[in-house]
């Protein structure tokens, strides 16, 4: 989460955090327990799971083809749920 | 200092009477407080106010004045309402809105110095409004010479703008014909 | 010394008049009596061009405070008052901007909280309002309303405060009186608050998350780091005290003492009956009591170290609360023996209640505290409870 070493005295005025933007490095892949999966054969590239997904994590790949970064997706299924060609799994999380 | 309570009637302007004559002492360079006797206000139900003024000291006290120097009754009716006349000091000076004769008031009230003047009859010709305050200024200044008649203008100005001309003339009538003794 | 001119100034417009000579910013606020005159008047001002701020009307107290808090995180100079239930509306939000560090400037005209409705003036409003970590001061004349009021800008907005401070000014007895006050010139107001600028603003150019959230391993961090803060704004506080003193020839300190000189006994006080205690120990003294008076200028931060200076010669301290604690007493004369325990033992301290919701206080109650006091002390000598006394309170029960 960041800052758990923090003293007292480390702390700015107001408790403000002054790097912008630093939710980004706040990894919630591990709150995943199914993950997504996908046949991109029958995939017609409509990008409907790109626009549905809560967390923003699915991006748009060199073909064209979607997918989701894993350091962010939580695993919601909603990706899986809106995609009209049902090419969208969810496959339960291995042990590693 | 000479601790002054003002009785009137919610919309009659006893609060407005007492920050006058405060405004008024002030510009004169002497201490002077006036203070509300805080409620919500009422048209029509007994107000008073308190008016401190001092020409030498600094005004401490900021409670309510119990033994008054002075006593302006600004509606006669107030007279029957309450204990209005008996906390005033034994030399003090009550300075009444009245019909009645100065006499006839002289013999109903215990009072060291009476003033009395018909400011209800001045009001109403000189403003057109049953409003008192201002005109009970001038019975109070004939009466107690607390400040000089002419400090209150500046005041009034500030206050009224151009209906002031008006309520200085009042003032100046009620000054005029108030009844002392 | 004594700069400018002399004025007769309602309490309400003399606060008025400070939040227009410091070039205020922002103003938000909802009337509320005893505090309406300010807002009326500071609206007013803004309507006419006579003060070059933006006033933002809400729906609430609450709200107030609530655009306070955006105004002053984007850089502005900002006031608010209000007074008895529209602080306790503000209350939640009260804590934001003090732990945001953001100067936030207000006013509180002093009054009782419901039920019964009342809106006379005690202090169970400010003493809901101890713990908000807002640097606090009382004011005991409408000069001083002004004073403090100005103060107040400096000392919050100042690089080794930046904490949110309030005015007390008592509803009424301050807010609804007219007296004679020295009023400065403008241009040397204006010279006393320079324009400020807080290390942190809203900037699109330095973006920086505010207000975040804190968890369990790191909450209590915050919280250390602002009681130094706060803790550490006091020195800060005097010093611009003593520039104002300089500046006008009015000085102000933490804790106030009046004919001190040998007193064996002092009468604690905070706001506006201030003075009206002088003039019961002045009364006192030619009877020959050795009494004086201490009063509490700085309610927050505390000022612990001024205090026990002030009581180091004392056998008795009489304690006047306008408020009470339910179930514990007078607050103020609780925090007093707190603040003295383990340093004075043989100290007595009795505390009254009095003033509550527009009860008026006259000298005769302060001499009558003074003579029950030392009663009191006999008593407590003897091994005996002594429950605090509110002061004039009728018994009844023969119904």
């Amino acid at each position: 989460m960041g800052g758990e070493g923090l003293g007292w005295k480390d702390l700015e005025i107001g408790f403000v955090v002054t790097e912008p933007g630093n939710a980004s490095s706040y990894k919630t892949g591990d709150w995943r327990s199914e993950r997504p999966i996908r046949d991109n054969e029958r995939c017609i590239k409509c990008g409907l799971c790109y626009i549905y997904c809560p967390e923003a994590c699915i991006h748009e790949d060199e073909e064209g083809h979607f997918e989701a970064d894993l350091y962010y997706c939580k695993g919601c299924g909603i990706c899986a749920h809106e995609c009209p060609r049902n090419v969208i799994g969810m496959v339960e999380e291995k042990e590693e | 200092m000479i601790e002054i309570c003002i009785y009137g009637r919610g919309g009659q302007g006893a609060v407005t009477l007492a920050e006058l004559v405060a405004h008024a002492a002030i510009s004169e360079g002497k201490h002077a407080q006036s203070m509300p006797s805080f409620g919500p206000e009422r048209r029509g139900a007994p107000v008073l106010a308190f008016l401190r003024v001092s020409e030498t000291e600094r005004i401490k006290i900021r409670a309510e004045v119990t033994e008054p120097d002075v006593l302006i009754v600004l509606d006669p009716g107030l007279l029957q309402v309450g204990d209005v006349v008996s906390r005033l000091k034994k030399d003090g000076t009550a300075v009444i809105n009245t019909m009645k004769s100065h006499d006839e008031m002289k013999s109903r009230l215990s009072v060291n110095k009476l003033a009395t003047v018909d400011a209800m009859s001045i009001a109403r010709e000189v403003l057109g409004l049953p409003i008192v305050n201002t005109t009970m200024l001038g019975a109070m200044i004939k009466a107690t010479g607390i400040v000089k008649l002419e400090s209150l203008e500046a005041p009034l100005e500030e206050r009224f703008g151009k209906v002031a001309t008006k309520n200085i003339e009042a003032m100046n009538e009620a000054y005029a014909v108030t009844v002392v003794s | 010394m004594t700069k400018g001119k002399i004025v007769g100034l309602e309490g309400s417009f003399a606060v008025a008049e400070a939040v227009r000579m410091a070039n205020t910013d922002v103003i938000s606020a909802y009337p509320i009596t005893p505090q309406t005159h300010i807002v009326e008047r500071l609206s007013e001002m803004v309507a006419d061009g006579d003060l070059d701020a933006d006033f933002i009307c809400v729906e609430s107290e609450h709200s107030a405070m609530s655009a306070c808090v955006g105004a002053s995180a984007a850089g502005a100079r900002v006031f608010t008052c209000s007074a008895g239930q529209g602080l306790e509306l503000m209350h939640e939000v009260l804590y934001i901007p003090s732990s945001m560090r953001l100067p936030v400037v207000a006013v509180a005209a002093n009054r009782a909280l419901s039920a019964p409705l009342s809106v006379w003036c005690d202090h169970s409003d400010v003493m809901a309002l101890r713990d908000i970590s807002w640097v606090q001061m009382f004011a005991e004349n409408n000069q001083q309303a002004f004073d403090l009021t100005t103060c107040a800008f400096r000392i919050a907005e100042d690089k080794d405060v930046l904490f949110p401070t309030m005015v007390h000014i008592d509803g009424f007895y301050l807010s609804h009186v007219i007296e004679d006050m020295v009023l400065p010139e403008e241009e040397e107001v204006a010279g006393f608050i320079p324009d400020y600028k807080h290390p942190f603003v809203l900037d699109p150019d330095k973006p920086v998350s505010m207000g975040c959230y804190g968890p369990p391993f790191i909450y209590s961090e915050t919280k250390k780091a602002q009681d130094v803060a706060f803790d550490n704004t006091r020195p800060r506080i005097q010093e611009i005290w003593d520039e104002f003193g300089e500046l006008f020839g009015r000085q102000y300190l933490p804790v106030e003492s009046y004919k001190m000189e040998g007193a064996r006994v002092a009468l604690v006080t905070m706001g506006s009956c201030s003075e009206t205690a002088m003039l019961a120990v002045d009364e006192l003294r030619a009877a020959g009591v050795d009494v004086g008076l201490i009063r509490l200028r700085l309610w927050r931060p505390f000022p612990f170290k001024e205090l026990r200076e002030a009581v180091k010669d004392l056998d008795l301290l009489v304690v006047l609360d306008r408020a009470i604690s339910f179930g514990m007493g007078g607050p103020v004369c609780s925090e007093l023996k707190s603040a003295l325990y383990n340093k004075r033992e043989d100290l007595k301290i009795v505390g009254f209640i009095g003033g509550l919701g527009g009860r008026d206080i006259q000298i005769s109650e302060f001499k009558y505290m003074v003579t029950q006091a030392q009663e009191k002390v006999k008593a407590i000598e003897r091994g005996k409870e002594v429950e605090t006394v509110i002061i004039g309170v009728r018994e009844g029960g023969g119904r």
